[in-house]
């Protein structure tokens, strides 16, 4: 490799997509120097179980650590985040003042919890994505509790089912008519509904929350209509905000996450590179503009694309062709269902057609396919792993289909 | 190359299937079912099934 065992790649972001990354230019030939830089303490670990086995306790923090390779050769800056990078000097500014040139940026750090913009007081409540939020609300959830979770959202869903699971009384609050209305579809949202009710969760939906309030009788959660819920533990799952404020300055397009092209490039620079949650890219198989997917796999997959491009930047070799299309895969496990979803169930959320089971008989399996102008472009299910494999070949035909129509 | 899958840990989500279905294949109980040795020619897609492992159950041994 010409002259980039003199090269230094700094990874930002010490989450799956940075170590997948780093993982990746080692497996291609990346024989220089590796410095991953990661505001948390720890190394990478898997978040699902943040909200899942590691809250419920039945998981403890060494068993959601990742494992490293010995021969990953890198050096680790755990602890310390990057406040500012300059790309033209290409450089990138450590929290404490220090600053680290790089040959090749990867851009790996994922994304925040959003926080709800109403006014009161900040104790007792919640958010969560990482490791000390989950241990935190760990520590309160216990049976009795009165825990609110504002928000519908997997996150939401699955804290409410683990919550309920040790024996909390749960609440649900918001703004949808049924959970996960926006990337499920109101259908299999009401399945969710029927499922989380069945186990005692409550559900306050068609209401956005106005304030916290301390008042005498405890603290409660006031509504736009002026409903007041108490509560001992509120979590916030209202979505997430891409951890971009570090490239500021420097002319990216910010506005949702960082946007990059079919290779994961930045703003076409060879040395520049987005993998994650926080990378909005492309996707062939879909067309249609760039989007950010936060699932599980993504990190996997746009990590290799990345490591590919890069490599090829610090050496001057030939870049992959353009086209990249992974097929978003997710699951998300709420009280004894899993549900799993491949493709891009979002797109096709205005018809949704049941492939298998019924949509009243909430605790049986249930195949949900999600078409876009009658392509089948998303399935979601509860049914066993293996009914999904011939939908997924059928999205990828389809998806085949629509890009050789597409120039 | 040798594969093992550790069966404490797999929750059957099928994802090394997708990645190396010349390796890894979904029985008709819904299990996993692998090849434990297989040819040195595979090693990018079993890698790949081992890094999209959503729990880590798959390791590759020789
Ligand atoms: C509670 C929870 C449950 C989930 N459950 C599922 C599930 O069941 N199924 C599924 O498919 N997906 C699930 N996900 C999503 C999945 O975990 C994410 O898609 C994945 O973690 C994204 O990886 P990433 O590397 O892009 O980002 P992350 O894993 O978030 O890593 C980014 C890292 O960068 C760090 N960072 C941020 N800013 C800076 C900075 N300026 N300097 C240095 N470091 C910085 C962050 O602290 C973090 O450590 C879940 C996520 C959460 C939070
Ligand atoms: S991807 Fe992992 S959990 Fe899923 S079937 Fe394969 S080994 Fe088991």
């Amino acid at each position: 490799m010409t002259d980039a065992t003199a090269a230094r790649v700094v990874v930002v972001g010490a989450g799956l997509g940075g170590l997948r990354t780093a993982e990746q230019l080692r497996a291609k030939g990346f024989r220089g120097e590796l410095v991953i830089v990661g505001d948390e303490e720890h190394r990478p670990y898997t978040r699902p179980p943040l909200s899942k086995e590691l809250l419920a306790g039945t998981m403890s923090p060494p068993d959601v650590a990742f494992d490293v390779r010995a021969d990953l050769g890198a050096h680790w800056r755990l602890g310390t985040g990057v406040a500012a990078a300059r790309l033209d000097e290409r450089v990138v500014v450590l929290e404490d003042g220090e600053e680290l040139g790089y040959d090749g940026l990867v851009i790996a750090t994922g994304v925040r919890p959003r926080r709800l913009p109403v006014p009161g007081p900040e104790a007792d409540r919640f958010t969560l994505r990482n490791l000390a939020h989950s241990l935190a609300l760990r520590r309160r959830l216990r049976a009795g509790v009165r825990l609110c979770v504002i928000g519908a959202g997997f996150i939401g869903c699955e804290v409410a089912a683990t919550a309920r699971r040790l024996g909390a009384e749960v609440t649900v609050i918001a703004p949808e008519s049924v959970p996960m209305e926006r990337p499920l579809g109101r259908e299999f949202g009401g399945v969710l509904r029927e499922l989380h009710e069945s186990r005692g969760v409550r559900f306050m939906l068609g209401h956005e929350v106005s304030a916290f309030e301390a008042g005498s009788a405890g603290r409660e959660v006031v509504l736009s209509d002026g409903c007041r819920v108490p509560f001992d533990v509120a979590v916030e799952a209202v979505g997430s905000v891409p951890a971009v404020e570090w490239l500021a300055g420097n002319g990216l397009d910010l506005s949702d996450g960082v946007a990059c092209d079919g290779r994961l490039r930045v703003q076409g620079r060879r040395e520049v590179v987005a993998v994650g949650d926080v990378a909005r890219f492309p996707n062939a198989l879909f067309g249609g503009p760039a989007s950010r997917v936060e699932h599980w796999n993504i990190p996997v997959e746009t990590a290799r694309r990345a490591a590919a491009t890069l490599v090829a930047g610090l050496t001057g070799s030939e870049q992959e062709p353009a086209h990249f299309g992974p097929l978003p895969a997710f699951w998300s496990n709420q009280f004894d269902t899993r549900l799993q979803s491949y493709g891009a169930p979002w797109l096709g959320a205005a018809d949704v057609r049941l492939l298998d089971g019924d949509w009243t008989r909430a605790a049986e399996p249930i195949m949900a396919g999600y078409h876009r102008d009658g392509e089948l472009v998303g399935v979601v299910g509860t049914a066993p792993p293996r009914s999904f494999i011939p939908h997924r070949t059928a999205i990828l035909a389809a998806a085949k289909k629509t890009m050789r129509r597409t120039p | 190359m040798k594969i093992e899958v550790d069966y404490d840990l797999c929750e059957n989500h099928a994802q090394c299937v997708f990645a190396a279905p010349d390796a890894f294949r979904m029985n008709a109980s819904d299990e996993l079912e692998f090849d434990a040795e297989v040819d040195d020619s595979l090693r990018e897609d079993v890698q790949s099934a081992a890094d999209a492992c959503p729990v880590q159950a798959i390791r590759i041994t020789g």
